[in-house]
């Protein structure tokens, strides 16, 4: 049986409420931290748990806490990263909706881990009918002595606020997020200073993930060497994956890191395959902004071995042949699907979402989209591929954030990948812009 | 209900007393962090974000009412303009497109009348296109004040509507 770190409980009835959650065992883990446990043992647990941040950038937490400015007399902050906006990407909704306390646990073990006594969760404004949830369960969590002044009697202090965002994609970057929090526009800030030195009203803060930190509660009840036990590597533990797209059981899997891609998609526990009567032809395995790969290499390496769920072997081949994990966020395509019309898509949305602080993320992310649309549209000009590459670059390193890179990469991999599909559109504008119309030259369909 | 008086914008009491609380939640002299919050508290009680709300927003938290505007005009969720009363937000990004999204959306548009942008000759409906709403396992989704409306077909669309115009 697989291990299951933050879902086990998820489908027992009532769990959303504080009595059921602690009837399986929650708030144990506040009550081990709290009262038996240093900030720094805890730590130093997360630190050997080797967890990475789950919300795409796979940074490990333990050091990012690590990193934290402890100035005399300054408070410190913990903010939740709740923004999720990448596409593909539903997990913290489907977590947060389904299992509030187990974040909350979470929140309270980091928090006094980091010695913090007003964290904050920023939820996207959009998921308004979840900050209700978290609220509640906040307020059940409060009347049972688990948050406020002197927690279990430990002298210990949080105050826990959810933070409502305002619809941009934006501020799932860390420093456009505290600007957010600050009641700012999302503009993302140069970096030095980190948030960890100047972070939350320019005071030290740490900003982690949703599901990051909802894997503290388990961390503290079995200790980090058992959290490292469990995956595969350097990438230990479990992810939780938001599947979509042409199969047969969209959804959030959780899973041990180092299942086989070809497992995720076909066994009858994850995705049970392609939907009927269709063959794959292409996955976006992390969320929108990793590069899109064919089905034959999201299937198995260069050198023929199976492609792992992990951090390491999605990446293997680099951009060249390799893609990222990412949030998770596993789009799956069959070939029905219109690879040009799809990078399209996506281009509108960088387009849309660039805060337009960075000119070439701000003119770059329009003109790809422009391109891409003429492109799909029957206008293509020869040199519109090319120039689209040329504007990828362009943007691709460039930028205060990482919008311009996640902007870039996936126009760049497309074009890697699947070359042929933009030519023929710029080939045969007429077939090309019938509905439906899919190319369906010469290609790898599994 | 609002309490509309000479073009000034007032919050009902609950939502003061509500505003209040949330603008007390934050450390001394941060006051400002509630200013998003308090935008979805005045587009509840109005529908829209209105100039005169926005500059009762400024005065509840002394800052400048520019603001308050630069903010309202950097996130897609404030309504700048009077809206009809239920705002459809339809996810148009890519996944929730796989599973038909756009299909779907061609039908709704015909059958309320309007494309993107507008609203009902009777204030019933507005229609509006978001990104990503983080739903896409469940695509096509639109979404409706707090309420996702998810696994979208045409007949779907048609039930909601239905019972949205009873």
């Amino acid at each position: 049986m697989a291990t299951k770190i933050l879902t086990e409980h998820i489908n027992v009835p009532g769990i959303e409420t504080f009595d059921v959650y602690r009837k399986q065992g929650g708030y144990t883990a506040v009550e081990k931290a709290i009262k038996t446990m240093t900030p720094e043992a805890i730590v130093e647990e997360v630190k050997k748990a080797g967890v990475r941040g789950r919300g795409g950038a796979g940074f490990p937490m333990g050091m990012k806490w690590s990193f934290l400015a402890k100035p005399e007399g300054v408070p410190r902050y913990l903010v939740c990263n709740a923004d999720e906006s990448e596409p593909g990407t539903f997990k913290d909704h489907y977590l947060m909706k389904n299992i509030p306390h187990l974040l909350i646990e979470g929140m309270i073990i980091s928090s006094f881990a980091l010695g913090a006594n007003k964290s904050f969760i920023y939820v996207r404004g959009e998921l308004m009918y979840v900050i209700h949830i978290l609220e509640k369960a906040i307020a059940e969590a409060t009347a049972k002595g688990f948050l406020g002044k002197n927690i279990l009697g430990s002298g210990y202090d949080l105050e826990l606020v959810v933070q409502p965002g305002g619809g941009a994609y934006i501020c799932g970057e860390e420093t456009a997020l505290l600007e957010s929090l600050e009641g700012k526009r999302g503009n993302p800030r140069n970096k030095p200073p980190f948030p960890a030195v100047k972070g939350l009203y320019q005071s030290p803060t740490v900003v982690n993930n949703v599901e990051s930190i909802a894997t503290t509660a388990w961390i503290i009840n079995n200790g980090g060497d058992a959290y490292a036990g469990v995956g595969i590597g350097r990438s230990t533990g479990t992810k939780l994956i938001s599947a979509s797209g042409h199969i047969n059981k969209p959804g959030v899997y959780e899973i041990e890191l180092g299942v086989p891609v070809e497992d995720f998609i076909y066994a009858d526990e994850w995705c049970g395959g392609i939907r009927p009567g269709h063959k794959f032809k292409a996955l976006v395995a992390g969320g929108s902004s990793v590069p899109i790969l064919p089905a034959n290499l999201a299937l198995t390496l260069a050198n023929g071995e199976k492609r792992l769920m992990s951090y390491e072997s999605l990446s293997d081949g680099g951009f060249a042949t390799g893609t990222m994990l990412g949030s998770g966020g596993f789009i799956v395509f069959d070939e029905t699907s219109c690879i040009v019309r799809n990078t399209w898509n996506f281009s509108r949305f960088y387009h849309h979402e660039s805060c337009g602080q960075c000119s070439p993320c701000r003119e770059g992310t329009g003109w790809m989209e422009k391109v891409l649309h003429r492109i799909e549209h029957g206008h293509g000009h020869q040199q519109d591929i090319d120039l689209l590459v040329d504007v990828a670059k362009k943007i691709e390193g460039n930028t205060i954030c990482p919008l311009g890179d996640a902007a870039a990469w996936p126009v760049a991999s497309a074009i890697r990948h699947f070359r042929d599909e933009f030519q023929w559109h710029i080939d045969n504008p007429a077939e090309a812009t019938q509905p439906g119309a899919v190319y369906r030259g010469d290609m790898a369909l599994v | 209900m609002t309490t509309e008086t000479n073009n000034t914008v007032t919050f009902t009491p609950e939502r003061l007393t509500k505003a209040q609380e949330i603008i007390a939640r934050y450390p001394e002299g941060k006051q400002k962090s509630a200013l998003l919050p308090l935008l979805h508290l005045l587009q509840e009680q109005e529908g829209w974000t209105s100039p005169e709300g926005m500059d009762c927003v400024a005065r509840m938290l002394d800052i400048q009412p520019i603001e308050v505007y630069e903010v309202a005009s950097f996130y897609t969720m404030y309504h700048l303009n009077p809206v009809g009363k239920h705002v459809i937000e339809y996810c148009r990004t890519g996944p929730c497109c796989l599973m038909g999204g756009e299909e779907v959306y061609a039908h709704l548009k015909q059958r309320l009348g309007i494309d993107t942008g507008q609203t009902t000759v009777d204030g019933q409906f507005t229609l509006k296109e978001v990104e990503c709403l983080a739903a896409c396992g469940m695509g096509p989704v639109f979404q409706i004040r707090e309420k996702y409306y998810m696994h979208l077909t045409n007949e779907r669309v048609d039930e909601i509507i239905d019972e949205l115009s009873k």
